[in-house]
């Protein structure tokens, strides 16, 4: 690997954090903003012209907030949970390819931080180690709010990996790559995977919302049982940590939906764009696009439904997705084998 | 067509955000203020004193969950190879991964017949 691609990447992801960064804290932004129009209410609206400047508020406040460490935990772990819940969160976006590629300083700019051709499985990794995050901060607290916290969240996480795996089987025998590159490139004009492998998605989309740890499976931090669930003892940027990789991953997961399901950066009509500058941006614009769309239907999502039992959320998971999934990667196959493409 | 070197952009991602946490920890702790009192160190327990710690035994059943999702998981990732294999291995490949979808289903009814899935009682 030359030096300058060395750098093209370094510049590449050094972008994509800040967008990612910035993304998830507009979306706390955005968050607010729709439960308030949910709910009749302004929402935030003091800081900067409708309350704009608000993220910016709330981070700079979560750095000058006291830190401490209660003397029951274990310090180390306590300072390693959340840190290892943000590293997982911001590291899962480096396979997701943004567009193909953009001319600029006369290179050819790849629009992805990294084409490796086990892409789904890179993601699927990354997002099991997220689950560490939660239950070393929750088991360190050495709080019992904060031990069930975590202990909800990582039976229920790991619950939904399993459906959120065999939901992705039949989007690969539909592709016959791990590469999301390939993925998005085989889905060209509205040759999208959602109409194909409808099931799939809602079974993907419910299995992100639970390993967010969204409403309506937001039981791991649900209130009005457990204080603040894992993260009650949790202060400063430590709880900013916590609180931010949620939206940190509900920016991943849109875009993983996107990129598997609605075409990516695809959009009709982009084989008659001829200037490839022109088509770079317009791919990212529409990528972005369908990003922030989904994000939009997470937060409407939360607004909207109230939260699960445990109980139910377990049965739902273990009876209703995975005989679901597995019956939808065998109908899949079938389908292919019998009518070819 | 991938590389070893396609994932050093993954290792200069990890790079970045490992020295973005590192520094974000950092300087909150360096900034924020520090008035620790004996109170304020304890365990938040909704107001009372707090008894004893968070070192207990919980429900086996997350534990049981742990345990079945350990063995799914691992059959579930032998469908992966034979998904990007699909189209070549043919209803061959496909009649094979049914019998492997009987044994799943097998091993699936039998942990719900046990009622190891059950959360109520």
């Amino acid at each position: 690997m030359d030096s300058a691609l060395l750098l093209e990447k370094s510049i590449l992801v050094a972008i994509l954090t800040l967008i990612t960064l910035g993304i998830a804290m507009y979306s706390t932004y955005g968050e607010r903003k729709v439960a308030a129009f949910m709910q009749d209410r302004i929402g935030p609206n003091r800081a900067g012209k409708f309350g704009l400047l608000q993220p910016l508020a709330d981070g700079g406040k979560l750095f000058f907030k006291e830190e401490f460490i209660p003397v029951q935990a274990e310090k180390w772990l306590f300072i390693l949970g959340p840190a290892v819940a943000m590293v997982t969160a911001t590291i899962t976006s480096a396979v997701i390819p943004w567009g193909t590629e953009i001319p600029m300083f006369g290179r050819n700019v790849q629009l992805q931080v990294a084409d490796v051709n086990i892409g789904v499985l890179y993601i699927m990794g990354v997002v099991s180690v997220g689950v560490y995050g939660i239950m070393i901060g929750g088991w360190a607290s050495n709080n019992k709010y904060s031990l069930f916290g975590a202990i909800r969240a990582s039976a229920q996480m790991i619950s939904y990996e399993l459906s959120m795996g065999l939901a992705l089987i039949a989007v690969i025998m539909m592709s016959g790559t791990l590469s999301l590159r390939e993925i998005v490139a085989q889905q060209s004009g509205m040759n999208w995977n959602i109409f194909y492998q409808p099931i799939g998605f809602i079974l993907f989309f419910v299995s992100a919302l639970a390993e967010c740890n969204r409403a309506p499976f937001d039981l791991p931090e649900c209130e009005t049982e457990l204080i603040g669930g894992y993260h009650t003892e949790y202060s400063s940027m430590k709880l900013g940590f916590y609180l931010f990789s949620e939206y940190v991953n509900m920016f991943v997961s849109s875009a993983l939906m996107v990129t598997l399901y609605f075409g990516g950066y695809n959009f009709p009509g982009m084989s008659y764009i001829s200037d490839p500058t022109f088509l770079g941006i317009a791919q990212v614009a529409v990528m972005f696009a369908k990003v922030f769309f989904f994000i939009f239907v997470f937060i409407w999502i939360r607004w909207t439904l109230p939260r699960f039992r445990y109980d139910q959320l377990m049965h739902l998971g273990w009876k209703t997705m995975i005989p679901l999934a597995l019956a939808n990667m065998v109908v899949t196959g079938a389908v292919i084998l019998l009518f070819g493409n | 067509m991938s590389t070893p070197e396609s994932y050093i952009p993954i290792l200069i991602q990890l790079a970045f955000s490992i020295g973005f946490v590192a520094l974000a920890l950092y300087l909150s702790q360096l900034l924020g203020p520090k008035k620790k009192t004996k109170q304020k160190l304890e365990v938040f327990e909704c107001g009372i004193e707090s008894q004893g710690d968070a070192r207990f035994p919980v429900s086996v059943k997350y534990f049981l969950s742990a345990i079945l999702f350990v063995l799914f998981d691992v059959e579930v990732i032998f469908f992966y190879p034979y998904a990007v294999n699909f189209r070549e291995l043919g209803w061959e490949g496909f009649v094979a991964v049914l019998t492997f979808v009987g044994f799943f289903l097998a091993g699936f009814i039998y942990v719900w017949k046990k009622g190891a899935l059950e959360w109520e009682r």
